[in-house]
């Protein structure tokens, strides 16, 4: 078990204050004047040797990521945006982070920005978490009041942090979305290139991370990215915040370190897992868009990038979604489905169409309404909506699809035996409708 | 996508005007943005208009909004019907947006949802006395506490028939009630008690400053000339001879374009680089290295702290501290992705 010393969110759970004072006593805005003396490229250098990287979902290396940024201005503004549309099942870490522990984030808005030229930053905040929106804002004010950041504040960079708010869109938490969410559109991704690096929010050269991504920066400068990559395995270290949800004994979220097993995961922190290990039937180990794994192969699994790659899943947001036997998992991944029909934008069209025909073929097959030669086909269509979309929506929902077939044909075959052996008066012949 | 349309016309009200406290919250959601992006308020202000008229958007409230932005009614009018916080038709007293995804499914999100079909109805249907409507909504973001469901602004987690069935009844009652965890839960942490984050040592102060000590020894050879430096990291440099044989060159090879394709990251990042950098990056990073490398592996061998035991491995591939992991020579062993394997791609939306 990773030792408290080495960990980061102290207020994870709320249990202290999240004011600036309590902050500072749990050891924020330590010292960060003296951190962003030690000059820009040090500071990204030092992301860059920390190894960490983006806890949104997809694993960027995080300095590398504030790196793209232009070196000098020529002429428009540089952002800051900050991800905090949380919207993946199975993912509620930020929303501890904003409620608990905003200091972190706001400090390291402040050390981002200053890394990448960047003299106002965005926090865009998913439109459900109104509590999370109001502990954010007060703590942003108490920064002002505090000088610690603002146009004149102690640290001698200028600096404005606004909070922005969301309504309700999963889709604006792809990072193009979002930045079109917040000019005041719909959130509709957009083409790249031109990446947001160099064409981002206003047109203006860009950077999205992750709320965890952004609130860790703070104490990886202060202890040092030897500290941070001595943490885990080689490619995959630091700390993580897990969610773990679903069939446990004690559903919690806590912070990790990356790379144990998943049993130890469970054992120390879940209370293990309901009726035991042997009635574990699946996890989804990193929110829903990314392939369940069977439980015989995520066991003793390391939670990491690589590992989970490996097992042709993902970390992801690191949201473990734990199925026990109990789980009617066709239906699962089909409500899985029904979110991707529910939330895609509708800009692409194997994506608009192909979510929903997906969630239409799966319910059938939860019934076992339908016939074997489809499962070939619903993997042959979820390969045809995989990677011909302008964002990663169209392959998040083919995956959990594709891992359900992969792991789980001989459920749905055995759905379609017993359906066919109790003769219905309705015709099985239904293609997709 | 789901298909949203406005209320029907005899449910529109005939006029919206902004009321002075929607007005100064208007005008303070705009001086946020630059000047000529006022549009970037659409959002925030279709919501505090949503407040104003008790619930849900009229298409008056819509047209309020834009015309105090600046925008065409069909741009405010396509926001609106896209974000699916926004209610164009009225809701009741008590808006209940249910949690319908599957980690709250698996943690019995069905039973709950029972309860609303049975006391309120069907989704999206307001009851006779205007107290309660409800709708199925797709994950909240409350998974550990799931399975849960949001009346109004504010959330309830932790729900199982019983405390649901009696949240309901406080609520129709106007008796208080209360917010988020029903069990006594204070946020997300186990539920018979927290045993991670017990040490005072993090609470009462006492680390404060105390990194700085890193930094201090690490600033002292320096201070002390160049031959002092060099003397003492000899045996030093020694023992760590290996893994570091050829680093200050290669240490920014991992960052090339080229190389990371090779190792099978996802295709847009040598784009990416290649678009946010310019011509004068390449030179500056190249210089960049010279100066900051050299203090490394110093820090690394005066003041680490260890995260405890073996969880550093020890094997000859394992980086250096101070080594960025994308050097590590693990990454070579070819089990990044083999061409012809369909790997999943890391995922992109968070």
């Amino acid at each position: 078990m990773l030792h408290d010393r080495d960990r980061i969110f102290t207020n994870l759970y709320g249990l202290h204050s999240p004011d600036l004072q309590a902050a500072k006593m749990r050891g924020a805005w330590d010292g960060t004047k003296f951190l962003l003396e030690k000059g820009r490229d040090w500071v990204i250098d030092e992301m860059k040797a920390s190894g960490l990287r983006g806890r949104g979902g997809a694993g960027f290396p995080t300095g590398l990521k504030w790196s793209f940024m232009p070196k000098q201005s020529d002429g428009r503004p540089h952002y800051l945006v900050v991800n905090a549309d949380e919207s993946e099942p199975g993912t509620c870490k930020d929303r501890e982070i904003m409620r608990n522990d905003p200091h972190l984030l706001i400090e390291g808005c402040l050390i981002a920005s200053f890394a990448m030229g960047a003299h106002a930053a965005y926090i865009y905040i998913r439109g459900e978490y109104i509590a999370e929106k109001h502990a954010l804002q007060r703590a942003v004010d108490e920064a002002y009041a505090a000088g610690l950041i603002g146009k004149n504040n102690v640290h001698g960079y200028p600096f404005d942090l606004y909070v922005h708010h969301g309504a309700g869109a999963y889709i604006c938490g792809e990072e193009t979305a979002l930045l079109e969410s917040l000019e005041g559109k719909k959130g509709m991704p957009r083409m790249k290139p031109p990446f947001p690096a160099n064409m981002g929010l206003y047109g203006c050269p860009t950077t999205v991370n992750n709320v965890e991504s952004i609130a860790v920066a703070g104490t990886i400068l202060r202890r040092g990215a030897s500290w941070f990559s001595g943490i885990g395995r080689p490619n995959n270290v630091g700390t993580k915040l897990f969610c773990v949800s679903g069939h446990v004994n004690k559903p919690c979220n806590v912070e990790e370190a990356m790379g144990l097993t998943f049993r130890e995961l469970i054992d120390t922190h879940c209370g293990g897992i309901r009726g035991g290990w042997d009635n574990l039937l699946a996890v989804i180990p990193g929110g829903s868009s990314v392939p369940c794994v069977p439980a015989d192969q995520i066991i003793d699994a390391p939670m990491d990038f690589d590992t989970l790659r490996n097992l042709r899943s993902g970390l992801g947001t690191a949201a473990v979604i734990v199925m026990d036997k109990s789980t009617d998992i066709v239906r699962a991944i089909a409500r899985i489905s029904y979110f991707y029909k529910h939330e895609s934008c509708g800009q692409c069209t194997p994506c608009r169409e192909g979510t929903g025909w997906m969630w239409r073929v799966l319910n059938r097959m939860a019934e076992g309404r339908a016939q074997k030669r489809e499962i070939d086909m619903l993997l042959e269509v979820s390969t045809q909506i995989e990677g011909h979309t302008i964002c990663a929506l169209g392959d998040a929902a083919a995956w959990p699809v594709q891992g359900l077939i992969r792991h789980f044909r001989h459920e749905i075959e055995k759905r379609i035996d017993d359906y066919a052996a109790n003769p219905h008066s309705e015709s099985v012949m239904i293609a997709a409708e | 996508m789901a298909v949203r349309k406005l209320a029907p016309e005899e449910m529109q009200p005939e006029s919206f005007v902004f009321s002075s406290e929607t007005e100064a919250f208007a005008e303070q959601q705009i001086a946020k943005y630059p000047p000529g992006r006022q549009a970037s308020a659409v959002i925030p202000l279709l919501w505090k208009a949503q407040e104003q008229a008790g619930g849900w958007l009229p298409r008056k409230a819509i047209e309020a909004v834009a015309a105090r932005l600046d925008m065409p009614d069909i741009r405010v009018m396509e926001v609106a019907t896209f974000y699916t916080m926004f209610n164009l038709e009225p809701v009741g007293k008590y808006f209940i947006q249910f949690c319908g995804t599957t980690p709250c499914v698996l943690r019995g999100a069905g039973d709950i949802k029972k309860v609303l079909e049975k006391r309120i109805g069907e989704q999206n249907h307001v009851t006779a006395d205007g107290n309660f409507s409800w709708l199925e909504v797709e994950c909240l973001g409350a998974c550990c506490n799931a399975p849960m469901v949001q009346i109004n602004d504010d959330y309830y987690e932790d729900l199982t028939t019983e405390n649901f069935e009696k949240l309901l009844d406080d609520l129709a009652a106007g008796r208080p009630v209360k917010k988020g965890s029903q069990i006594g839960r204070k946020s997300s942490e186990p539920v018979d008690g927290v045993k991670t984050l017990q040490d005072p040592s993090l609470y009462d102060g006492s680390q404060i400053g105390a990194w700085r000590k890193r930094f201090e020894e690490q600033a002292q050879p320096a201070a002390t000339g160049e031959a002092a430096a060099v003397t003492a990291s000899v045996p030093e440099a020694a023992k760590a001879a290996k893994p570091a044989a050829g680093r200050p060159e290669e240490s920014n090879a991992a960052d090339t374009p080229a190389k990371r394709a090779k190792e099978g990251e996802a295709p847009v990042k040598p784009v990416d680089q290649k678009e946010a950098s310019d011509a004068s990056r390449a030179t500056k990073v190249e210089a960049r290295t010279e100066d900051v490398a050299k203090p490394a592996p110093q820090s690394g061998k005066s003041y680490v702290t260890t995260p405890g035991k073996d969880a550093v491995p020890t094997s000859p591939t394992t980086p250096i501290a101070g080594t960025p992991p994308a050097q590590a020579e693990t990454r070579h062993n070819g089990s990044e992705s083999k061409p012809g394997v369909t790997v999943d791609k890391d995922n992109k939306t968070s």
